[in-house]
């Protein structure tokens, strides 16, 4: 029993050191980068499989610049570590489609090159867009595509509560909306405010859109924008699970056609079209009227340093025909993305007038790590998701949860 | 290894040729020698094993919590070495003493009703009956199922709008609790879960030790008079310990370390209320677009220490039943 005992304790202890440690190191990849004629991509759409549109323009634009493609999808949250501990192995990717505020992270890191190594044409991005893959006046990428967020409503719920979409244009209309629609026994507005950055990716429409700066948490201006959210959340305007919602948990509830309102995001327009029920679009009101800056989602097309800076030609291909203005188009359509370019922006409205919304959207939005916030960022978007937790789940005000969180913040990027 | 060394049997019979010539101890000598290159060569494959997966690791992990790692230092190397620093900072962080608090809370918890309710399942199905053997395998089903199955089912059961336990409680008319969304309830409902999923393995630990116990106890007692109950903490309870003792910390091993669980209900939410050691360590390392490894795998280090201490206790424990 002493034996068996003492191995299975031994067992148990290595268990513990495998899971916190091992985890660390036991992720690094094994694709060879430098084997002649293959180029390899990775990107975050594991949702796109071999036979799919985006993998064949890949194949394409490989076989136009007269190489082979291997192509890797990765899950959007995997992709900035597994990244870095490649690029820590010496086996980076060619090629790297990372969504737009790991692009800061990144560069910080020395991974990516800079349009002066890799000569990527940039000239044609809308600005507030390439924003988000600039740093220190050096421009690491080129958006492949741009999504923000959005307000979409049931025509149906908000005809039965008496509310006229029109009439919507501030906080304070937004919220008489609310009112009506529980009161006709529907349910208001969902969202995502969990404690994540997917949670301040939804808040800062409702930040920025108060006049709030992120160099100040603690603003006037801030925490009526935590109060918003809170005085719905206490009035039953908004779900309680808000508090735990994803996009997509949130999304799934709008899609039970009881919600007047829901806060997502482009990506969602294909599965709108699948509810069943009539939905509409706006964009999301600042507090005094007029269209709220939204943060910019989307990913960025990068070249990742390598060792042989030969290759840097042939990727600098690869990147210009997934981002050129025919490829854009198919790109984009097959993303469920707003072009980057004004061109292509008004191409793809002309195919799809309903996107017209969001192309307005997209054209009002900015990048999170802008600003010249770069890799503060990240250590600001923390304290400022625990204080929108804290202030929604009750266990502090708004007040209170953001002045904690500004000497956080403060403290994080000093 | 001892014992190799102390039988010399073989001695006599391989005393031929040139070795005769030799004294015994010398002859001993050699022998000992070709005896331990083999006992090595058979070592090594496990020895490979665990520098590879075990000590490698834990190396990393210690070098990690040791150095200033940025971004950039985690590429390109040239961390410099900042000794505790790293644990310094994790020790004084305001997130510290709540996470330690909540890790101490779910654990012991946890540990006490899964093996209460374990124990008294083995008492139970250790009386066979009729489809027993069957309703003891559907126990098993929460420790067959993946972890992100069942995490992800009791999130959507504790969803505070449509989870089925709020709907059971209007129905009685008591108001809906925010399992997961308040951070009164958060910690409890992720411990809640988390007795579900750790009643099987001690239930089928605890029952495989109640068939060690001999009937014939069981029949003395009766003999001599003893309830059911003076059974159980007579013979059962006493004869079980040393099971009960590995069931305990093997037990305590597995909740300290439990993230997915906890990352899939709450993400340690609202505002760090169900945040434990281990979650905090994951979010530091990865649940940010900034990774901070050197703290990330310094509360590693927390762990594998509390880790450790629980498992010296128990060793010395057991040998202070043994000299007993």
């Amino acid at each position: 029993m002493n034996q068996l005992a003492s191995r299975w304790r031994g067992l148990g202890v290595t268990l513990v050191a495998l899971v916190t440690a091992g985890g660390l190191v036991a992720c690094s990849s094994s694709d060879g980068t430098t084997g002649g004629s293959t180029y390899t991509i990775w990107d975050p759409y594991p949702q796109f499989d071999d036979s799919s549109n985006w993998v064949k323009l890949l194949s394409d634009c490989g076989s136009k610049a007269g190489v082979t493609v291997k192509r890797t999808a990765f899950d959007t949250s995997d992709l900035t570590s597994k990244t870095l501990l490649a690029a820590q192995q010496g086996n980076a990717p060619d090629v790297l489609i990372v969504d737009n505020p790991v692009i800061s992270t990144l560069a910080e890191a020395g991974v990516l090159t800079t349009s002066d190594d890799n000569k990527l044409d940039t000239s044609a991005i809308d600005q507030n867009l390439l924003g988000a893959g600039q740093s220190g006046g050096k421009t690491y990428g080129i958006p492949i595509g741009a999504n923000t967020l959005a307000l979409y409503y049931n025509k149906a719920v908000l005809q039965a509560s008496g509310v006229d979409i029109a009439s919507v244009k501030d906080w304070a209309s937004l919220t008489a909306a609310l009112a009506k629609t529980t009161a006709a026994g529907k349910k208001g507005i969902t969202f995502s405010a969990i404690g994540t950055e997917e949670g301040s990716f939804q808040f800062l429409p409702w930040f920025w859109g108060s006049g709030a700066h992120l160099t100040k948490l603690d603003s006037a201006e801030a925490v009526s924008a935590v109060t918003l959210w809170t005085d719905w959340l206490k009035k039953g305007y908004a779900p309680n699970s808000a508090i735990n919602n994803t996009q997509t948990t949130s999304w799934q509830e709008f899609a039970t056609g009881q919600y007047a309102f829901a806060e997502n995001g482009t990506w969602q327009l294909a599965n709108a079209k699948k509810t069943g029920f009539e939905y509409g679009i706006i964009a999301i009101p600042a507090i005094n009227g007029g269209t709220a800056a939204a943060p910019t989602g989307g990913e960025f097309v990068s070249v990742p340093v390598q060792k042989t800076t030969s290759r840097y030609a042939v990727s600098q291909k690869l990147v210009a025909c997934l981002t050129d203005s025919d490829n854009s188009l198919t790109t984009t359509t097959t993303l469920s993305y707003i072009a980057p370019t004004a061109a292509v922006q008004a191409k793809q409205v002309a195919a799809n007038p309903e996107l017209k919304v969001w192309v307005e959207a997209v054209g009002a939005a900015k990048g999170r790590t802008g600003d010249n916030l770069g890799t503060k960022y990240p250590k600001i978007s923390q304290p400022l998701w625990t204080a929108m937790q804290a202030a929604l789940s009750g266990s502090a005000t708004p007040q209170a949860a953001l002045t904690t969180a500004q000497a956080a913040a403060a403290a994080a990027t000093k | 290894m001892n014992q190799t060394t102390q039988t010399p049997t073989g001695l006599s019979v391989r005393g031929l040729g040139g070795s005769a010539s030799g004294p015994p101890r010398a002859r001993a000598r050699r022998r000992l020698h070709s005896e331990q290159w083999a006992a090595w060569a058979f070592l090594t494959p496990v020895t490979v094993y665990l520098l590879a997966f075990f000590a490698y690791p834990l190396y990393r992990n210690l070098d990690l919590s040791l150095r200033d790692y940025t971004v950039r230092s985690f590429v390109s190397g040239g961390a410099e070495f900042i000794g505790l620093a790293n644990h310094r900072k994790v020790l004084g962080d305001p997130a510290f003493a709540p996470a330690l608090t909540h890790t101490v809370v779910f654990t012991l918890v946890s540990l006490a009703f899964q093996f209460a309710i374990g124990l008294a399942l083995a008492v139970f199905f250790a009386k066979s009956f009729r489809l027993s053997a069957i309703l003891r395998a559907l126990f098993l089903v929460p420790w067959l199922l993946p972890l992100i199955v069942s995490a992800s089912t009791w999130s959507w059961m504790l969803n505070s709008d449509s989870g089925v336990v709020n709907a059971a409680l209007r129905l009685v008319g008591i108001a809906p609790v925010h399992w997961l969304t308040s951070p009164q309830w958060s910690l409890l409902s992720v411990i809640l879960a988390n007795v579900w999923i750790g009643i099987p393995f001690n239930l089928v630990v605890l029952y495989n030790g109640l068939q060690s116990i001999p009937a014939q106890l069981y029949e003395a007692a009766q003999i001599d008079g003893a309830n059911g109950w003076q059974q159980f903490w007579r013979v059962t309870f006493p004869l079980l310990r040393p099971v009960s003792a590995i069931t305990l910390l093997l037990g305590l091993v597995y909740t300290l370390k439990v993230f997915d669980l906890i990352w899939i209900m709450t993400r340690g939410g609202p505002s760090d209320s169900s945040t434990t050691l281990a979650t905090w360590s994951y979010r530091l390392s990865f649940g940010n677009l900034l990774p901070e490894f050197g703290p990330g795998a310094a509360v590693g280090n927390l762990l594998i220490v509390m880790a450790l201490a629980a498992g010296l206790i128990y060793i010395r424990a057991q040998k202070r039943q043994y000299q007993r």
